[in-house]
């Protein structure tokens, strides 16, 4: 196969986050977002919080919120799968404003797809709710802001899906 | 063992501006102990997940001290929480487990390992400034002052007498003094200056 450009790049990812005022970026990495989370890491605007089951990232990112700060999520579909709970009566029940990034593993522009973790990721959001967004590529990034708008304005918990179909945040 | 409120009345005395964040029947109890409601929050919307939003609270508010009154049943179900925690580090967080050895709330069902697993323990080796366990009053009355001055992440496992509820949840008595989770929020950011 030919290799492409990367088409999402992860840098923009960071000036979105900057951009948003956001002060902690909670997270279970995956491998898409390797890349990233080294740039977060070293980014000193952003306090990486790493968890170790993306059900605590809701509650984390709760406490910061009511404690004045501005976080987001930073998890894969799989990740939001195990957060069920914690995006019901947290999230949604608590009516706070939590942007959750969620790496849309398996997904395809064509929509076939073997991989169930997508084929469940639409319908998982319809069911809880969630209001989502979709970020293929660079010029889609200002979805990221319309939902920190959205959230703050609503007091609702979004979704932003990363949709990278060839490349994730790889370099 | 200790009467969860015997205990809680310590704590209370010793809180100063500290937020403390109850959970299950933690709750109730609490509520029958504290002086300063709008610096109180129940939390119990996702079970197991009171001590990680503590630590998000903690490291949002850095000069106040926060206390979670965890359940062991929920401590359980999110363990992880005192890896998350530990490597955070927050200096201002007291982590208390309610150790009662069953799921009170739902009817008193033994928790896994009742009575063998070290909660202190895991804490400890998970990487906690400090983990003490009690199961005398006057013990921990003895030490409570110092342990609420220690930097955090503290964590305290008290051995309590198990309050378990069998009423249908339908006939259940509210608290007189309980608030939703969503309410009490709205207090606590008026309180803390963030709403
Ligand atoms: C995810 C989930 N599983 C099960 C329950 C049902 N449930 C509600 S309270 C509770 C027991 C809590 O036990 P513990 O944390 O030990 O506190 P205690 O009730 O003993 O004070 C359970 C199992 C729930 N609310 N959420």
């Amino acid at each position: 196969m030919a290799s492409q450009q990367a088409i999402l790049n992860p840098a923009t990812m960071i000036e979105e986050f900057k951009k948003n005022g956001v002060s902690h970026v909670v997270a279970l990495p995956d491998s898409e977002t390797n890349f990233l989370y080294e740039l977060m890491d070293a980014e000193s605007s952003l306090d990486v919080v790493p968890v170790a089951r993306e059900g605590e990232t809701m509650a984390v990112a709760a406490g910061l919120i009511v404690g004045g700060k501005r976080p987001v999520c930073l998890i894969q579909n799989t990740g939001m799968f195990e957060s069920g709970d914690s995006i019901r009566g947290i999230a949604v029940d608590l009516g706070l404003p939590i942007v959750m990034i969620v790496g849309y593993r398996g997904w395809t522009r064509h929509g076939v797809t073997p991989d169930s973790a997508a084929r469940f990721t639409e319908p998982y959001m319809d069911a809880w709710g969630l209001k989502y967004y979709l970020v293929e590529r660079d010029e889609d990034a200002d979805r990221i802001s319309i939902a920190f708008e959205e959230a703050y304005e609503n007091n609702t918990p979004i979704v932003v899906l990363i949709g990278d179909e060839y490349h994730g945040f790889n370099r | 063992m200790i009467e969860q409120r015997e205990m809680m009345k310590v704590v209370e005395k010793l809180r100063g501006d500290a937020i403390v964040l109850p959970t299950m029947t933690g709750n109730g109890a609490w509520l029958d102990v504290t002086q300063n409601q709008d610096r109180d929050v129940s939390i119990g919307g996702a079970m197991g997940k009171a001590s990680t939003f503590a630590l998000g609270l903690a490291m949002a508010q850095p000069d106040t001290n926060i206390i979670v009154f965890d359940g062991d049943g929920s401590l359980e179900m999110n363990l992880g929480t005192l890896a998350t925690i530990a490597g955070k580090k927050p200096k201002n967080l007291y982590h208390f487990v309610l150790e009662n050895g069953v799921y009170g709330t739902t009817g008193g069902q033994p928790i896994p390992s009742a009575g063998e697993l070290s909660f202190a323990g895991i804490a400890r080796e998970a990487g906690y400034k400090a983990a003490y366990e009690f199961d005398d009053l006057e013990e921990f009355t003895l030490q409570a002052d110092s342990i609420l001055n220690e930097e955090g992440p503290v964590f305290v496992c008290i051995k309590i007498v198990p309050e378990v509820q069998n009423e249908p949840i339908g006939r259940r008595k509210r608290h007189p003094k309980a608030r939703p989770t969503k309410d009490a929020l709205v207090a606590l950011r008026k309180e803390i200056g963030t709403s």
